[in-house]
């Protein structure tokens, strides 16, 4: 009987005891699920256009904050070092679709993947190579990006909202919107989804795929950049962070892996679930629950929706 | 498939011939781990160790007129590799290994007697591996995780004004989810229940180090008078700074002695006034410390970054390495041979003794206190003194602090004794002793 | 001109179906054994066989394993090595509970519980297929791991939280356990390896193997022929996380000694799926290659420096590992997307018709 008390009714009588403690961990939930978020975004542009289930996105997210905290370092004015590391991400980019997706192309899906994982294992190398494995400090100042918190007195409580999150949702915002917006209303966006839906017909209309892809795998390496930038300026970048991109998998699942609204969605379902888990119900069986919590919320939406949330519907024809 | 194989074989056999054959020296095998996800840390500790050994060749030409072969194996702190170092350096004939990883220890305990090979896992490790009755081969001075914990309680004790002050505060516990972090989770319990005072457990999963949120918010629900790190790379810069965030008294939060000055500045001036254990200096200013820039940086053999140089973590490698000289200067004292090997070596960590006038002789008079094992004690149980960071550096603001032994050494023997029957049959200690204490 | 089978009749069904019908074929298996048992405990020094050898077969083995699911059945798994883990834990334990019974017993006994837990995490294949099935895998991954840490019972509430090998002996040999001779456990790693490949490679060419494949190439289609896809998946994951199960124990027995829950963490999954892409797909001859690919490449390349003479610290040797490796996944997918098994296919096929190709 204790322990169904401590299940079902404990959690809601603590949230109900201190909202303001709840409102805290929502907002960290969702601060959270926006990271995430940004993360499965580029594996989904990279997905849509390509077809390729990008492994390699974590580490280019780690790749990119490291060249520009490496550049910082080496005496490089911040906004200049911004500028060359999106021309190292579009040079990236471009050996990409060079070496790796031309040579590859119209091989099966696994093989595909299995070349993101070379990459992931080259981008550590060079990166540790030329920047070392030291971890390294954001430079959040000389970027702009504002610090301390604005303190709400709302609920009878203290709710703190960090005004650096406050810029990641807002910039994640952003490039949500400019994103939906190119591929919407430009010329490269119109061809973006000619090419996600039908290679073969894309290319019979004379839209040429390695620009495409090209495009594509620059623009996740901008949201990798951004991203890299927000989790760098959280804690620190290191070669650790890439385990954390592992966490946009399962948001990626629950959204389904064609779907950017599902990205957004699937990631603040997931970062909301994990911290209320933790929160609320980890310390019932020890805590530390956050690392698979992830895993489990979106393989039980998975059991209903097999496709995920905002997947296209699964046909199969013999 | 079996072409790769001969290749292989001619591989490995040419490439450790070669250095076996200058045998006029000590080899010095050091495994280190400048990549991988804690190589922030291990990168200053790998160049301590390293350019203390060097300056010895450079300064004295070795030991005792025997030049020290140094040789490091870079394992990434993974133990698959770690292993495969300790296989590539065990035909050469080191005269000690420092895994400087906990899981490549314990697999090496076993194997220690066996081969003839000392460890010295300083101030890492089994924690039963103090009692030298039981593991004549491991070496874990001078502190263990569980003096370091007696320590840390006895500082807020000071800090309350009293020990008996302690009953009804919360201490809270933030440590890595992981054989480290929760191996003082049963001496935590008994203080407790002893003092009195409630502990609040924060367990942080070793895949979500730097995603802390979850734990900081417990943190700011139970309100701990009193927070305990004991962290490890890049969990412990991610804590600085979600403690800041939330806002928790800086000034009491108190860490284990792993965290480095970067790991503090990430969060700003909000660190200040975080505080760490410690048993050695954070300065550069010791003739020690001069000798290694003289003859080892300045002369371009060292690997270390100028500023880095006299950091915590540099200094523990230096401190390291000086443990490793000392055993084997004593075990050339001893046994009268120039050339020692391990089982010498062994012998000479036992008989351990750096007092204060040998520290002066090593340019290391106010770096660190005096050591001394013996063959029940291999690990010396030495004070160490909190020190806090003041935006730039750490700044030692207590004196030394006493672990308490006498709690400590009942769990140190009971646990020592189930490893044993865990592992029967384990063998009983058959090693000479030089030293009776 | 020595490799061709003109000549060999087969006069009975059985000869035709044998596993290798080429009399050069066992040939050249027998050598490889010979060399297996005989040459390498001979002639190799002790860092070979207890740092290259005795680490291969054991990847080698949890290749074959993973192999079964991803090459033959078509089921992506992300989390082999959380079922490596589990036959370690569940060796383990049985070998302190039972400590009377032979640890050799355990070490196969081991692959039965993991084969459960397996089962029970492959009930989802039923209905997530893909990429979709392979992050659904990671939650058996991290929730095991999870596991390893936190439940004490797992690891004896030792205050390490490893767990350790007593040393165990097998006719009076100690088979593990600092006593045990690197050759010793070579010889009881190399058996099992042996029996189990044998075992699989039966398996796989058999009605089993066959009903896996055509879920492999395509499920309803299977459906429709009359293979039930419930047993043949589950049996699929069942069979994979066996061997994965006795390859961890034998890891933590016969090579580690003792383990961290951090041993069996994500990485080593996505070493075991570069072994068995680079190694071929479907192919056990494959997933040796691929192991001894993976495992052995970097260990080379740690050497090179050394043995040219060339001074190169030991971090960035590490990072040229890194490179490398990353490079040569690259460069053999490029260049032979079907594997090492498939350059091996083309090597016999040229050698068939060698030295007069038209």
């Amino acid at each position: 009987m204790d322990i169904l008390y401590r299940i079902f009714i404990d959690p809601f009588v603590q949230m109900g005891g201190a909202p303001d403690l709840l409102v805290q961990t929502l907002w960290e939930g969702l601060v959270g699920g926006v990271l995430y978020a940004l993360i499965a975004l580029g594996f989904v542009l990279i997905f849509k256009a390509s077809g390729v289930f990008n492994f390699a996105q974590g580490i280019m997210m780690v790749f990119a904050a490291l060249t520009l905290v490496g550049l910082t370092e080496k005496g490089v004015p911040a906004p200049l070092a911004l500028l060359l590391t999106i021309g190292v991400m579009y040079l990236l980019a471009v050996a990409v679709e060079r070496f790796v997706l031309r040579p590859l192309v119209n091989q099966p899906d696994i093989m595909l993947f299995m070349a993101t994982f070379g990459l992931t294992y080259v981008l550590i190398g060079v990166g540790e190579l030329i920047f070392g494995g030291n971890p390294k400090k954001m430079p959040t100042d000389a970027l702009f990006l504002p610090s301390g918190a604005i303190d709400l007195k709302i609920l009878g409580g203290l709710v703190s909202l960090q005004k650096l999150d406050i810029a990641a949702a807002v910039i994640a915002s952003v490039m949500v919107a400019g994103l939906a917006i190119f591929f919407q209303r430009t010329r490269i966006g119109r061809a973006l989804r000619a090419v996600a839906d039908d290679h073969q017909a894309a290319l019979s209309v004379g839209i040429s795929l390695n620009q495409i892809w090209i495009i594509v795998w620059f623009t996740a390496g901008v949201v990798a950049l951004a991203t890299g930038i927000m989790w760098g300026a959280r804690s620190d970048v290191s070669f650790a962070l890439q385990v954390i991109s592992l966490k946009a998998l399962p948001v990626l699942i629950l959204g389904g892996f064609t779907s950017v609204p599902g990205a957004i969605v699937g990631g603040l379902i997931i970062g909301v679930g994990e911290k209320l888990g933790e929160f609320y119900w980890g310390p019932l069986i020890g805590g530390g629950i956050e690392s698979w919590l992830a895993y489990a919320i979106a393989l039980a939406f998975l059991l209903f929706r097999p496709q995920g949330l905002f997947g296209e519907k699964i046909i199969e024809r013999i | 498939m079996k072409l790769k194989r001969i290749v292989l074989a001619c591989a490995t056999t040419l490439s450790l011939v070669a250095p076996a054959l200058a045998q006029e020296s000590v080899f010095v095998p050091l495994f280190t781990y400048r990549t991988g996800p804690f190589a922030g840390s291990g990168t200053s500790i790998a160049d301590g160790m390293h350019d203390y050994l060097s300056m010895l060749n450079e300064r004295d030409g070795g030991i005792g007129g025997v030049k020290l072969a140094i040789e490091e194996c870079e394992t990434g702190y993974d133990t698959k590799k770690g292993l495969e170092c300790y296989e590539a350096v065990k035909p050469k004939g080191p005269v000690m290994v420092n895994p400087w990883s906990t899981g490549i220890t314990l697999p090496l305990i076993p194997k220690a007697a066996v081969d003839k090979i000392p460890i010295l896992s300083m101030a890492y490790g089994l924690s039963a591996s103090a009692m030298g009755e039981t593991f004549p081969w491991v070496f874990n001075p001078p502190d263990t995780y569980w003096d370091g914990m007696s320590m840390i309680i006895k500082y807020i004790a000071a800090q309350e004004g009293g020990l008996e002050k302690l009953k009804g505060k919360k201490i809270g516990y933030l440590y890595l989810d992981a054989g480290y972090g929760k191996e003082p989770l049963p001496f935590l319990d008994q203080l407790s229940k002893t003092y009195g005072f409630e502990q609040k457990l924060y367990p942080v999963p070793a895949q979500e180090m730097q995603n802390q949120s979850a734990q900081w918010l417990n943190v700011r629900r139970d309100r701990p008078d009193y927070m305990i790190m004991y962290g490890w790379g890049a969990m412990q810069p991610t804590a600085v700074k979600e403690a800041a965030k939330t806002n928790y008294p800086m000034e009491k939060f108190i860490s284990i002695w792993w965290p480095t000055e970067d790991d503090a500045k990430g969060a700003g001036k909000e660190a200040v006034g975080f505080k760490t254990l410690n048993w050695h200096a954070a300065t550069g200013d010791f003739p020690v410390i001069a000798d290694i820039r003289k003859h080892v940086v300045d002369k371009g053999k060292s690997l270390a970054a100028k500023d880095k140089i006299g950091t915590v973590l540099y200094n523990r490698g230096v401190y390291n390495s000086m443990l490793i000289a000392e055993g084997i200067r004593n075990a050339q004292k001893i046994t009268g041979k120039k050339v020692v090997n391990g089982e010498d070596v062994r012998r000479g960590l036992e008989s351990l003794n750096v007092d204060a006038a040998r520290l002066k002789e090593l340019g290391m008079e106010g770096f660190t206190g005096p050591i001394k094992l013996t063959c029940a004690d291999h690990n010396g149980h030495r004070p160490t003194f909190v020190q806090r960071f003041d935006g730039e550096k750490y700044v030692k603001i207590t004196d030394w602090i006493e672990p308490m032994t006498d709690k400590v050494m009942p769990l140190l023997e009971a646990d020592a004794k189930a490893y044993a029957e865990k592992n029967a049959p384990w063998p009983k200690r058959t090693e000479v002793c030089d030293v009776k204490s | 001109m020595f490799y061709r089978e003109v000549g060999q009749f087969k006069t009975t069904y059985a000869a035709d179906q044998a596993i290798f019908p080429i009399r050069q074929d066992r040939i050249g298996l027998a050598i490889i054994l010979f060399a297996a048992f005989v040459l390498i405990p001979l002639l190799g020094g002790e860092f070979l066989i207890a740092s290259v050898m005795i680490p291969f077969l054991v990847l080698a083995l949890a290749a074959i394993g993973l192999n079964v699911l991803i090459g033959y059945t078509g089921l992506i798994s992300l989390g082999t090595a959380a079922f490596m883990g589990v036959g370690a834990y569940a060796c383990y334990k049985l070998s302190t509970i039972f400590p009377q019974v032979n640890v050799l017993v355990w070490i196969v006994a081991s692959g039965f519980v993991s084969s459960a837990v397996g089962v029970v995490f492959g009930l989802p294949s039923l209905r997530i297929k893909g990429f979709y099935l392979a992050i659904a895998t990671l939650a058996a991954q991290f929730f095991l791991q999870w596991c390893f840490v936190r439940i004490g019972w797992l690891y004896n509430h030792n205050p390490s939280g490893a767990i350790e090998v007593p040393g165990h002996t097998l006719f009076g040999i100690p088979v593990t356990g600092p006593q045990a001779t690197p050759i010793t456990r070579y010889y009881v790693v190399l058996v099992i390896v042996v029996v189990m490949t044998w075992f699989a490679s039966n398996l796989v060419h058999g009605r089993i193997g066959r009903s896996w494949m055509a879920v492999r190439d395509m499920d309803i289609a299977a459906q429709l022929m009359g293979i039930k896809l419930l047993p043949a998946k589950l049996l699929a994951f069942a069979v994979s996380s066996f061997y994965a199960g006795v390859a961890g124990a034998l890891m933590v027995f016969m090579w580690l000694g003792a383990a961290e829950p951090e041993a069996f963490n994500i990485n080593q999954s996505f070493i075991l799926l570069f072994m068995v892409i680079i190694g071929g797909l479907g192919s056990l001859i494959g997933s040796f290659l691929g192991a001894a690919l993976i495992h052995v490449l970097p260990i080379i390349v740690r050497f090179l420096p050394d043995a040219l003479g060339v001074p190169v610290g030991a971090a960035t040797v590490e990072h040229l590992t890194f490179v490398i490796t990353g490079a040569l996944i690259l460069f053999f997918l490029v260049v032979e997307p079907h594997g090492l098994a498939q350059l091996w296919r083309i090597a016999k096929q040229k050698l068939r018709v060698w030295p007069f190709p038209y």
